[in-house]
């Protein structure tokens, strides 16, 4: 988000550890910067460390060693009622003795606010999501959809410049997701709110954020705008973890003007762009995406490395369509190309051969 | 295609539902009604199910349900005074017990054949012992009177035997009374089988006969010639002629003589007939005597009108008199009063139990709650071994606990020689400890935490440590957010937890009874004293009745305020 004090992080971590057994590291050196009003989130397999980032934001865990800083103020040693950060939870955590309207005026009134202020926040709070009609329902009364919106509305009522957002949405449907999805980046922006979202869905991730930091092993592999992440995967973690992939391996014969030379293992030549592989006889991974894979020679350059493939099985998915091919002695190499009256609708058995331009195909780690 | 004709009936699906709609209840496919086919399809099911439930069921009517009605029905049930003195109390129903006099003569005369029948029967100590619970004494003047109710009418014996001596043959009454067959027929068993050095022997198996047209002449005479026949020959194995009747016998048989006339007397030719009318004819020479002031020199009671007066107020087949003793009121003859000061025990005794059974459970709950917290938020490994340590007094005798809180609290005990050797407490002023309330609220406290604790432990895993985790996010401190968030979630434990260990509290005994010495025991320790010491069941089923009642009006104030569908053991 481009602001006047874009420059000014908001939010911090710097060489963040933290360790529960004092034998291994869960979270291993974490450095994050985010500017004010950024929509950040943090995605990764469970067990990646991303939601013990987020507890350690929140106050709920502490920082084993390093330093988080909010607004520039340390925060290891401030208890989490102090920080001032609206958090939503998976499970809502909706408080279930409370109606909706006295689970909103909770954290208003532990601010001891006055009646009537109490009242004017929960009222466009509740219809901040939609939920005007709602203040007299208990929890249990609601949906899931309905429950989620009255925790966002919660950690909003108090006028929060960062929430924090655990999973909020993993336990609802997928057209329910993608709804919510949609109101949660609208409200973040509509606020100007800082929000810090975890979550392991990457289509998620990719829709939602400014920025994604992708979580592995307890490291931050990359933090990127998500078309970046997509396009550009700094490793092959990251390249397998978001979005479908093909994966060849492969060793490097040679690199000369920012392109590399890679011989398969079964013996081809294919031409790709060195990401993280820097010499020679090097063994890298390949990386492919499944949809900028070329059958059509024609589109393809005259000198442009090609590969046989034997079609394998052709799956109409309607605005695609999706083959598994045979390529390089592997059998799970996917194209997917849109459904167009130009496209071929391949055999099983058929041999093609396809190829790509090298901008798209990146040698990354093995 | 949704309209597809029907091969059946030939009536579409569409016209189907319409009708469904608008006839009201739903057809099935034979055309019974969609309910009674239900009921039927699940009515296999269902006797099944009870079928599996059936032993269980019956197990708990027949050892648990029933001995429990049974004993609560003691609490009313005063069947044995209009048992034992059927024709007595019968008469006193004429009788005012306010006036100060005594009864009638025939009341009198009526408890004597009550009482000879009782005696004969051994119900009147029973009954005596029933009495005495009311009014203190009766038990001896039944016994006493027992012991000499054939003297009572022993003047009437006198008399016929100064009439004719030929009365107190055994010989002539038998033959007076009975079939001649029967007569013959048992003296002549009487013959074959003599009474051994011991008497005894063996016992003639034909029922008495008696004479044809006795019954009518001398009525009443015959039937309690009836009773003593029968009494004899089945207890003391003696026939007729062997033993000479009650004296109560000579009562009657003057009363029938008084009543019938000469010329019945005349007109009749049984065996001593002739003996009948003559004794007929001299009953002017007869000196009867008061049955009443008879009774009053075998025992000085029976000239007392409050004796009469208790055995009037408790004639009634049923009582409420139980249950006003169990709080401290009696039933007389002026009606319900208050115990005297001195005799009030069950309202102090109900009102301690009420009081420690609370003090119990607030202490349960101070103490539990924390542990309970501490085993739903701790990792699975130390929380399962804290369980243990909860669990294990479970599996210690209940009887060695209590012992050992009664080494530890003691005046020689440890927890007094701790303090002695700390010097918080002076040789000489040992801290006492147990046999009082005290010992009792530390005993029972401790070995009724495990019934506060589970309960609790089971809804507090299930408030996820995520509530307080936002109410922290949201601003509150810590404590209000275990105030105002986890608390109020925790309450069903409470609830559940305080309810078991109230209601097993207030009905305990063997604590009480070894650490309550006589200020710290329970309501139950009476109820068990007249169970098993003074008998008085009655009163004890009373007592019990008022516990359960008690319990269950907690337990129905306690839904009205909390909701007992807010008490959660588990899940």
């Amino acid at each position: 988000m481009p602001q006047d004090q874009s420059n000014a992080a908001f939010v911090e971590f710097e060489r963040v550890q933290k360790s529960y057994d004092g034998e291994s590291l869960v979270v291993k050196d974490l450095n994050l910067s985010m500017p004010k009003g950024e929509f950040l989130t943090m995605l990764g397999p469970s067990g990646s460390g991303k939601t013990t980032c987020l507890m350690m934001l929140a106050g709920f865990e502490t920082a084993t060693t390093g330093e988080i800083r909010l607004d520039g103020q340390p925060i290891n040693n401030i208890p989490p009622h102090k920080r001032g950060i609206g958090m939503v939870f998976q499970n809502y955590a909706l408080f279930p003795h409370m109606t909706v309207a006295e689970n909103l005026s909770f954290p208003l009134e532990v601010r001891k606010m006055g009646k009537s202020d109490r009242e004017a926040k929960i009222k466009r709070a509740l219809d901040m999501v939609q939920m005007g009609d709602f203040g007299g329902r208990r929890p249990a009364q609601l949906s899931g959809g309905q429950q989620q919106r009255i925790a966002l509305a919660r950690a909003l009522v108090f006028e929060p410049e960062l929430v924090l957002m655990d999973e909020p949405l993993g336990a609802l449907d997928k057209q329910l997701r993608e709804t919510l999805q949609f109101e949660i980046t609208r409200l973040a922006h509509d606020l100007g709110i800082t929000v810090v979202y975890v979550t392991h869905d990457q289509t998620e991730a990719l829709t939602m954020s400014d920025r994604v930091a992708v979580f592995d092993d307890g490291r931050i592999q990359q933090l990127a705008a998500p078309d970046e992440l997509y396009e550009s995967p700094q490793n092959s973690f990251v390249a397998q973890f978001i979005g479908e992939n093909n994966t060849l391996a492969g060793t490097v014969k040679e690199i000369r003007n920012g392109l590399a030379t890679v011989e398969l293992d079964g013996g081809e030549i294919i031409d790709c762009k060195p990401v993280n592989v820097s010499e020679v006889g090097e063994r890298t991974l390949v990386s492919i995406r499944p949809e900028r894979v070329e059958t059509n020679r024609e589109r393809l350059s005259p000198d442009a490395h090609t590969l046989k493939a034997e079609v394998l099985e052709f799956i109409y998915m309607g605005d695609i369509f999706r083959t598994r091919l045979r390529v390089a002695g592997r059998d799970d190499f996917i194209v997917k190309t849109r459904n167009a009256p130009d496209q071929p609708r391949l055999k099983p058995g058929t041999q093609i051969e396809i190829g790509w331009l090298p901008e798209d195909c990146r040698a990354l780690d093995a | 295609m949704a309209d597809a004709i029907d091969t059946n009936t030939g009536t579409t699906r569409a016209d189907r539902r319409a009708e469904a709609a608008d006839t009201g209840p739903v057809l099935a496919s034979d055309g019974t009604p969609l309910k009674a086919s239900l009921r039927r399809a699940l009515r296999a099911q269902k006797l099944r199910a009870l079928m599996l439930v059936a032993p269980l069921l019956v197990f708990i009517l027949v050892t648990f349900v029933a001995p429990i009605a049974d004993m609560l029905f003691r609490s009313v049930e005063n069947q044995i005074v209009s048992q034992t003195l059927p024709r007595t109390t019968a008469e006193l129903q004429g009788w005012e017990s306010d006036s100060g006099d005594l009864p009638s003569e025939d009341t009198y005369r009526a408890l004597l054949t009550d009482l000879t029948l009782a005696v004969a029967a051994n119900t009147h100590t029973r009954l005596g012992s029933r009495l005495n619970y009311e009014q203190s004494g009766m038990s001896s003047i039944f016994r006493q009177t027992g012991r000499n109710i054939d003297d009572v009418a022993a003047p009437y014996l006198d008399n016929f035997e100064a009439l004719d001596p030929r009365w107190v043959e055994p010989g002539t009454l038998a033959a007076l009374m009975t079939d001649p067959d029967y007569f013959a027929a048992a003296r002549a068993w009487r013959e074959e089988n003599p009474v051994g050095p011991f008497g005894g022997g063996a016992t003639y198996d034909q029922p008495i006969r008696l004479n044809p047209g006795i019954g009518e002449l001398l009525p009443s005479a015959a039937a309690i010639f009836r009773d003593w026949a029968e009494y004899v020959r089945v207890e003391n194995s003696a026939v007729v002629g062997d033993e000479e009747p009650w004296s109560l016998f000579y009562l009657r048989l003057y009363q029938d003589l008084l009543n019938v006339s000469e010329a019945d007397l005349g007109a009749y030719d049984g065996p001593q007939s002739d003996l009948l009318l003559e004794t007929k004819r001299m009953l002017d020479q007869f000196q009867p005597v008061s049955i009443r002031d008879r009774f009053i020199e075998v025992d000085a009671g029976w000239g007392n009108p409050d004796i009469w007066a208790t055995i009037k107020v408790y004639s009634p087949s049923y009582t409420s008199g139980y249950f006003l003793n169990a709080v401290d009121m009696q039933l007389n003859a002026e009606g319900v009063s208050m115990q005297p000061e001195d005799e009030r025990i069950y309202g102090i005794l109900f009102k301690r139990t009420m009081f420690m059974s609370l003090m119990i459970t607030g202490s349960c709950i101070l103490l539990g709650y924390p542990i309970a917290w501490l085993l739903a938020n701790l990792p699975m490994r130390t929380a399962n071994l804290l369980m243990i340590l909860v669990l294990l007094p479970f599996w210690t005798s209940l009887l060695v606990r209590t012992s050992a809180w009664k080494v530890m609290l003691q005046q020689q005990g440890v927890i007094n020689d701790i303090l002695v050797w700390l010097g918080v407490v002076g040789d000489e002023s040992r801290l006492i400890m147990i046999n009082n309330q005290f010992g009792t609220i530390v005993a029972m406290t401790h070995i009724l935490l495990p019934f506060m604790i589970l309960p609790l432990y089971s809804v507090m895993q299930t408030i996820p440590p995520s509530y307080l985790r936002a109410a922290k996010s949201l601003g509150a401190t810590p404590f209000t957010a275990f105030w105002r968030v986890y608390f109020p979630q925790s309450v069903p434990g409470i609830g559940a937890g305080s309810i078991l260990v109230f209601i097993l509290a207030i009905g305990y005994y063997i604590t009480p009874e070894i650490v309550g010495g006589t200020s710290g025991t329970f309501i139950s320790n009476r109820i068990a004293y007249h169970i098993s010491s003074s008998l008085n069941w009655g009163l004890a089923a009373a007592l019990g009745s008022i516990l359960l009642g008690a319990v269950l009006i907690l337990y129905w104030a306690y839904d009205r305020i909390v909701g007992i569908d807010n008490v959660k053991l588990g899940g």
